[in-house]
């Protein structure tokens, strides 16, 4: 297949996330913020950053860029859409994933590996987590429904919570299971150099959308 | 016309901006000050001031996490 991985001023972790696409074995390529048409990919990746330095909100601006319209059309057709760190802040303002990203709760920009736990199966994943405004939140009624969904795709494992995410979240989809956002950076962890290649596998879980 | 829009966190929400600022003031001699809570201001000119609402909605405020107050002046 073939990400399509957006690029805004203020993107910083484009090239990471079209290297990560290439090391789970698919076609990637930039698409800029101003372009209306994704050109025939078949996934997308919102990567982290800073998508117009934040101002106002993060992703509160990126939202209306003429390449996030093409994604909502692009995600209400099934196709496969991860937004990572501002990314997912990037979503969750658009609508496209449920909820919102608040400061952290200490104030600090927090940058370590974290511990995550995928809902589904169980299975711990080891991935960098570098964020200043992480704190998942929604309100109880929608988290019921989140978790009563299925939606709850990640969760911070014991200890790891170090934003204040309610009921521990790092990442969630939205109701058909094609659009995920997480704060962690899963193409930041797929090379041993680095330390861990768990973040391939939610590349293969989102990949695995198109299936 | 000139307008004023206040947007400030939602009841209930932790706001720990507000929180380290209330922290800070016993330091500083100012006793019997709490539930202090930072927000933002967005002032503005507006042709149409019919729509500022929207406009919040839309863009200055995310009504999931924050509540806004416009004031004309």
């Amino acid at each position: 297949m073939i990400w399509g991985v957006l690029q805004f001023p203020g993107s910083c972790d484009e090239r990471d996330a079209l290297h990560a696409c290439e090391v789970h074995g698919d076609g990637a390529r930039l698409v800029w913020h101003e372009s209306r048409d994704l050109n025939g990919v078949d996934g997308v990746v919102v990567p982290g950053g800073f998508s117009y330095g934040d101002y106002l909100r993060a992703g509160a601006i990126a939202r209306f860029s003429p390449a996030m319209e093409a994604v909502a059309e692009a995600a209400a057709g099934g196709a496969p859409v991860i937004g990572i760190c501002n990314g997912f802040q990037v979503l969750c303002e658009a609508g496209l994933l449920p909820g919102a990203l608040l400061r952290n709760v200490e104030l600090r920009f927090r940058c370590h590996q974290v511990e995550l736990v995928e809902e589904e199966t169980g299975e711990q994943l080891s991935i960098p987590a570098k964020h200043g405004e992480g704190r998942y939140y929604a309100p109880d009624e929608m988290l019921d429904q989140l978790e009563a969904n299925g939606q709850v795709a990640y969760r911070y494992a014991d200890g790891h919570n170090s934003n204040g995410s309610v009921r521990d979240i790092a990442g969630v989809t939205n109701e058909r299971g094609n659009v995920l956002g997480l704060m962690p950076h899963p193409e930041h962890a797929v090379d041993p150099l680095t330390g861990s290649t768990d973040g391939l596998r939610v590349f293969d879980r989102m990949s695995g959308v198109l299936a | 016309m000139k307008a004023r829009v206040l947007i400030r966190p939602k009841e209930g929400i932790l706001d720990p901006q507000g929180k380290a600022v209330e922290r800070a003031l016993p330091a500083l001699g100012f006793e019997g000050i709490g539930q202090v809570h930072v927000g933002r201001m967005v002032e503005l000119e507006a042709e149409d001031p019919e729509r500022l609402g929207e406009l919040c909605e839309k863009l200055l405020a995310n009504p999931l996490i924050e509540d806004y107050e416009i004031q004309t002046l």
